[in-house]
């Protein structure tokens, strides 16, 4: 890169600055085997999640259409058996990445947003509002969040929005919690004296100063958030808490539970979508302890 | 859940000075103690209270008729049985009345009657306690155990194998939904190898004499207690190492070291006892934690105990019980919350300075 030497606008530095600092993150990830790991991971699942309506037989998961026996065990035609239809448990497991993912994803960024704004908003003001932000989200995170989450999707009904409403309310408390922190130490810096010095609001402060500073953290945090709410609507739909017309892997552990595959010992039937939402998860922690370390070369040790 | 484990940090290390910020540095210990305490005691009170209203939010305010929900899925429903039970559950009451009598009544220790039991929401709260305290603080007792040696250890030896192999394992077990784990447990070690029961408590043809019984639910116990260990255990392992990497960069360590003492010695001596301190707190602050792992567990071994009765109320939906057993877990975690403020600033001195 040459340093223009005609003064550029102030856009165009800040994109400098963030594209720099960009390639300097992905730098400090790609150093770290297991966070690549769990990159490439993702990557596959994205696309097991975007290809499997596209590729598979439209048919896999009508209940009428199936051929296999009833919780037949693997055999050449179905590599990992059937269900209680008939059904091939392969194709429901590629087909539950989908459902799994969007909602993981949505509620984490339901989170995102409430954490991020509460975090930024009680660290910029100090005093009473400070406090009484701090005490909320205290509570909710002291919460038996999975309890909160059971009662608001009976109470509002099964739905992928429920869903999604009720995992982002009971899990933002944490990134709030770390936001406010990162916040309190941004407050301090000279930059934002200045600002403050030549008139600048406090939405225009926390926007335009606090906000770019946190994002980086907020993307980490962010990311271990989806690994928590995939566990949290795995553990609701394993309860009998799914919406009934989108399968996730919750569902069919819920369906194999529900139709006695423990009894009849069909481990085919209940390891592949476990194994799934295990390795999945594991993937976003992966993913999100390499980011916070790229971004914290203090825990690099 | 997985990242709330790893970034908790106790709040009482942050919020113990805060707490005495007032008090002037001639005041006594005895008049500090009494502002903490007064301090705590009534942000614990504002949280129950918090508790309480959001219940009825939800269950009263919120859209999403419990009865509506509850004809639905009736199959002899009429208006009349609709009417009724509206009456009966004081439904047709304006919002305030219905608060007033909603707050009145659990502050009595009266949270409803159970749809499907027909008894006081109180009564299967009483009868159902034991089995959950026995599981959940057994598995409570076992997972600080081995988390915090693990930790301790590891953060001991930081970047060695035994070191990755732990946080390796702490992770995986942190990102496997545990209901998974114990549907394979039960495949394995129930059906396949006939080791373990399948579920309950004890067996029916067992003799109702003390020994038989006893050994009958440690014989239940064994498997439930191991998921749920495993549940809970990582958050601890993880927190304890952290806590324990942040001392050993201390220089009293390196003070220790110097004086000659043995290695075993500074880790036990010198650095756990401190790395102890914000975490001990954690052990009440995670009771919410264990309370979310009891209720699965018990719905996959049918333990007849809190966590159970609180799944079968889901299907129903029994709302009486969910809607008391909200109440109660919340109200948990809060005092558990109150008892490690309290304990904090016994076993930390720290917390005591203004």
């Amino acid at each position: 890169m040459s340093t223009p030497s005609t003064p550029q606008s102030s856009r165009a530095l800040r994109m400098r600055r963030w594209r720099r600092s960009a390639v300097a993150l992905w730098r400090d990830f790609k150093g770290q085997p297991a966070g690549l790991a769990g990159l490439i991971g993702l990557s596959i699942f994205v696309a097991i999640a975007v290809l499997t309506p596209l590729v598979a037989p439209s048919d896999a998961l009508s209940v009428t259409q199936a051929s296999g026996g009833r919780m037949a065990p693997p055999d050449g035609e179905y590599w990992l058996g059937t269900d209680e239809f008939g059904r091939s448990v392969a194709l429901l497991t590629l087909y539950g990445t989908r459902v799994t993912l969007i909602i993981g994803i949505a509620a984490a960024l339901v989170a995102m947003v409430i954490g991020t704004l509460v975090g930024i908003v009680a660290g910029h003001f100090e005093g009473r509002v400070s406090w009484i932000l701090m005490r909320i989200t205290e509570w909710f995170m002291n919460l038996p969040t999975l309890v909160l989450a059971i009662v608001l999707v009976v109470v509002l009904g099964r739905s992928i929005a429920v869903l999604v409403i009720a995992i982002g309310i009971t899990s933002w408390a944490g990134t709030a919690r770390v936001i406010r922190a990162q916040t309190r130490g941004i407050e301090g810096r000279p930059y934002l004296e200045r600002a403050r010095a030549l008139g600048a609001g406090h939405w225009y402060q926390m926007g335009r100063h606090v906000l770019p500073n946190v994002t980086p953290l907020v993307l980490a945090s962010t990311i271990m958030a989806i690994a928590g709410a995939i566990l949290t609507e795995s553990t609701l739909a394993f309860l009998g808490l799914y919406d009934p017309n989108n399968l996730s892997w919750g569902m069919l552990l819920n369906r194999a539970w529900s139709n006695g595959a423990m009894s009849a010992g069909a481990w085919w039937y209940v390891l592949p979508p476990g194994l799934m939402i295990l390795v999945v998860v594991l993937c976003f922690t992966l993913c999100g302890r390499a980011l916070e370390v790229a971004l914290n070369p203090r825990l690099r040790r | 859940m997985a990242s709330g484990a790893t970034t908790a940090v106790p709040a009482g290390s942050e919020e113990a000075p805060a707490g005495t910020a007032g008090t002037s540095g001639r005041a006594g210990i005895g008049t500090g103690l009494g502002r903490y305490l007064l301090n705590r005691i009534s942000g614990a009170v504002v949280s129950l209270l918090a508790v309480l209203f959001s219940a009825f939010f939800i269950f009263r305010v919120l859209p999403g008729d419990p009865i509506d929900n509850l004809m639905r899925d009736m199959q002899a429903a009429t208006p009349e049985l609709e009417q009724a039970l509206r009456a009966e559950w004081g439904l047709d009451e304006p919002l305030w009345v219905q608060f007033w009598s909603y707050l009145t009544g659990t502050l009595t220790g009266d949270l409803g009657v159970s749809i499907q039991y027909q008894v006081p929401v109180m009564q299967l709260f009483t009868d159902r306690l034991g089995p959950t305290v026995l599981l959940g603080g057994t598995a409570l007792v076992l997972s600080v155990l081995i988390g915090f040696s693990l930790g301790a250890r590891s953060a001991w030896l930081s970047g060695s194998k035994f070191d990755k192999r732990n946080v390796n394992i702490a992770l995986i077990f942190f990102s496997a939904p545990t209901f998974w784990v114990a549907m394979i447990a039960i495949i394995i070690f129930s059906r396949e190898l006939r080791l373990f029961p399948t579920g309950r408590m004890v067996s029916a043809h067992t003799p109702d004499r003390f020994w038989p019984q006893f050994l009958d639910i440690a014989h239940h116990m064994v498997l439930p207690t191991i998921t749920l260990t495993l549940m809970i255990y990582a958050g601890y392992l993880l927190t304890m190492r952290a806590s324990m990497l942040d001392e050993m960069g201390n220089d009293y360590i390196t003070t220790a070291r110097a004086k000659g003492l043995r290695d075993a010695v500074v880790r036990r001596r010198h650095a756990m006892r401190n790395a102890l301190l914000p975490t001990t707190t954690l052990v009440f602050m995670a009771i919410g934690n264990v309370i979310n792992g009891a209720l699965v567990t018990e719905m996959i071994y049918t333990w007849p105990g809190l966590g159970y009765t609180f799944f079968q109320a889901i299907a129903v939906p029994d709302y009486p019980v969910l809607q008391g057993l909200f109440v109660i877990f919340a109200s948990a975690t809060v005092l558990a919350n109150l008892a490690a403020d309290i304990l904090y600033w016994f076993i930390d001195p720290r917390a005591r300075k203004a």
